[in-house]
């Protein structure tokens, strides 16, 4: 089987002050210090193992370049594991690594709690009349876009072409379950009243290490954040940023398991689309879902069949390998088929887990009831306030969507990480031992004992630090001093329990 | 309403004003197309229609015009 799909979300939201003015770098760092502050929580970002600019595809001759990055901003790291920080001119929240999908969805919604808390806590600062407000969605209507990015774990060894070559086709056709719908069109697409993706106007490229212009499909950062010679990371930055809980969990969960398909080499290869940039466009812009895409052999299908095509192969896959997501299988592929049977069907019933369908039905609402045009201001406003993360003005709230994650478990998740990821001992260590962890990534946390020398932890297994591997270990000690001893060295060159995969997995 | 406060913060968690759909879990042996037939989600969506537009015309930015034109977000990925 694949190895297991090890995930997370990273979500970029929208920022604007009323009552005055500052740079939205300023003020995402008030957001964010607000809520560090309040947690007593600013343990610093460690950039030593970053590489944005590392290319999948090796040595690339055209005119790409590495994205920046901002060490100078503001950064934390939470003791849920997720990363908090302001990433261009947006607060980011990066999830933990999760083991499921489900767990994602959780973590995602925590992210959204963590946002509110900071939003609530920043404006009690504020002098009355000023107000901070986020919004969950990826653009502003003007022609500028922001990102929801997935990142999913993906064998070294499997071929990066014919891995973009394949998940193309899902990233083109899943948009009809978890577009997250925008009024309008920009960046010089044709003009529609309301589209299927938020994000579909802003691929011009098929493959490509940018995310800020000429966005990719497929994007070929190659920064695994963990053992280089075992993983990739897939960084995907083609979706949309979902309201909708089942759309996340169908996003991230139908994702995974169409990567598993690849690595075992049970992708149809005739499922490739002949030219997905402007098929990306095609599909989101036709809302009736009836348009069709030419596939490399000349067949023509539209999103629909070609969603219920991986479906089947997904389905078969799971029967004869096992669930690559851990546990997650069967509910993603039931809530696969029911949304495409509905899809098929019955669109409208869709309104309680599509985001651009349960959108759509307060637009075409509003429009009939008070006499206004598609693409009014008031039209946009709702667009806009769709995803407002202010409870009082969030119209997703309010549209009747079905929730999958309970709200106490979604509580914990704001301070509490995975157990079954190495964000576990991450969030461990900085819930346990604040004062003495001075930095923290991905793949490493810095520990400060007191002496001259900093200590370095590695991380660089994904699935080790869990509560299984290192819980008994961590309950056992009181200090840092005794976790780096029981390490076996204190400088920690391979520590087991965090480098080395389980036996057979 | 109701709301609740959780940690320090006054934070409301989002939950307590969230509408769900009154749902029932499917069973495992169910197939995607059973679970979509027996939901009849549609029906009862449409009936809350009005009720929801009532909602939004209170809860809508009252200057939509100066609410659009001030969200201008740039330099993102």
């Amino acid at each position: 089987m694949s190895i297991l799909k090890v995930c997370g979300i990273e979500t970029e939201y929208g920022i604007v002050t009323r009552g005055f003015d500052v740079s939205p770098v300023t003020s995402s760092s008030m957001l964010i210090n607000a809520y560090a502050g309040s947690m007593r929580q600013k343990i610093g970002w460690d950039f030593l193992d970053e590489h944005p600019s590392v290319d999948a595809r090796g040595a690339v001759t055209d005119a790409s370049y590495p994205p920046e990055i901002e060490t100078h901003l503001v950064n934390a790291v939470l003791t849920n594991g997720a990363r908090y920080y302001v990433d261009h001119a947006h607060p980011e929240v990066s999830t933990p690594e999760c083991l499921t999908p489900r767990d994602v969805v959780l973590y995602d919604r925590a992210a959204e709690e963590i946002i509110r808390q900071s939003m609530i806590t920043v404006n009690r600062l504020l002098p009355d009349g000023q107000e901070i407000s986020t919004f969950k969605n990826n653009s502003d209507g003007k022609g500028n876009s922001y990102g929801c990015h997935e990142n999913y774990l993906i064998a070294r060894e499997l071929s990066f072409g014919r891995l973009a070559s394949h998940i193309t086709t899902h990233f083109v056709t899943r948009q009809i379950f978890c577009g997250a719908g925008k009024v309008g069109s920009e960046n010089g697409a044709p003009e529609v009243a309301f589209q299927i993706s938020q994000r579909a106007d802003f691929f011009e490229e098929e493959v490509g290490l940018e995310t800020t212009v000429k966005r990719p499909i497929v994007n070929t950062r190659d920064e695994p954040h963990c053992d280089p010679q075992k993983y990739r990371r897939l960084h995907v930055i083609v979706g949309d940023a979902n309201m909708s809980e089942v759309a996340t969990f169908l996003k991230v969960g139908t994702t995974s398991l169409v990567l598993a398909l690849i690595e075992d080499d049970q992708f149809p290869d005739w499922l490739v689309l002949r030219h997905p940039v402007a098929q990306i466009q095609s599909v989101s812009h036709d809302i009736s879902m009836t348009t069709t895409c030419e596939l490399q052999d000349g067949r023509k299908m539209t999103a629909l069949e070609i969603q219920e095509q991986l479906l089947g192969h997904c389905q078969e896959y799971v029967q004869h390998y096992g669930d690559p997501t851990s546990g997650d299988a069967k509910d993603i592929l039931r809530e696969w088929e029911s949304v495409l049977v509905c899809l098929k069907n019955s669109p409208e019933n869709a309104a309680d887990r599509v985001d651009w369908i349960a959108k759509r039905r307060i637009l075409e609402g509003f429009a009939v009831r008070h006499g206004v045009s598609p693409l009014s201001a008031q039209m946009r406003a709702i667009d806009l306030q769709y995803h407002d993360m202010r409870l009082e003005k969030c119209l997703a709230l309010r549209v009747g969507l079905r929730t999958i994650v309970n709200i106490d478990d979604v509580e914990r998740a704001v301070t509490h990480p995975p157990v079954d990821t190495r964000a576990y001992f991450r969030g461990t260590c900085l819930a346990r031992w604040p004062q003495n962890i001075i930095a923290a990534n991905w793949d490493s946390i810095v520990i400060d004992t007191g002496d001259e020398i900093l200590r370095r932890i590695p991380m660089m297994e994904p699935l080790k630090g869990t509560r299984a591997i290192v819980g008994d270990l961590l309950a056992s000690i009181a200090t840092v001093e005794e976790l780096l001893l029981r390490l076996g060295s204190t400088d920690a060159p391979g520590w087991d329990p965090l480098m080395m995969p389980e036996p057979g997995w | 309403m109701t709301r609740r406060v959780i940690g320090d913060y006054g934070g409301v968690m989002a939950e307590q004003i969230r509408k769900t759909t009154a749902q029932t879990e499917p069973s495992a042996t169910q197939t995607g197309a059973e679970i979509d037939a027996s939901t009849k989600s549609g029906q009862r969506i449409k009936a809350e229609l009005d009720d929801l537009l009532d909602e939004i015309d209170e809860v809508l930015e009252t200057n939509a015009e100066d609410f659009v034109n001030n969200y201008v977000q740039k330099g993102g990925q």
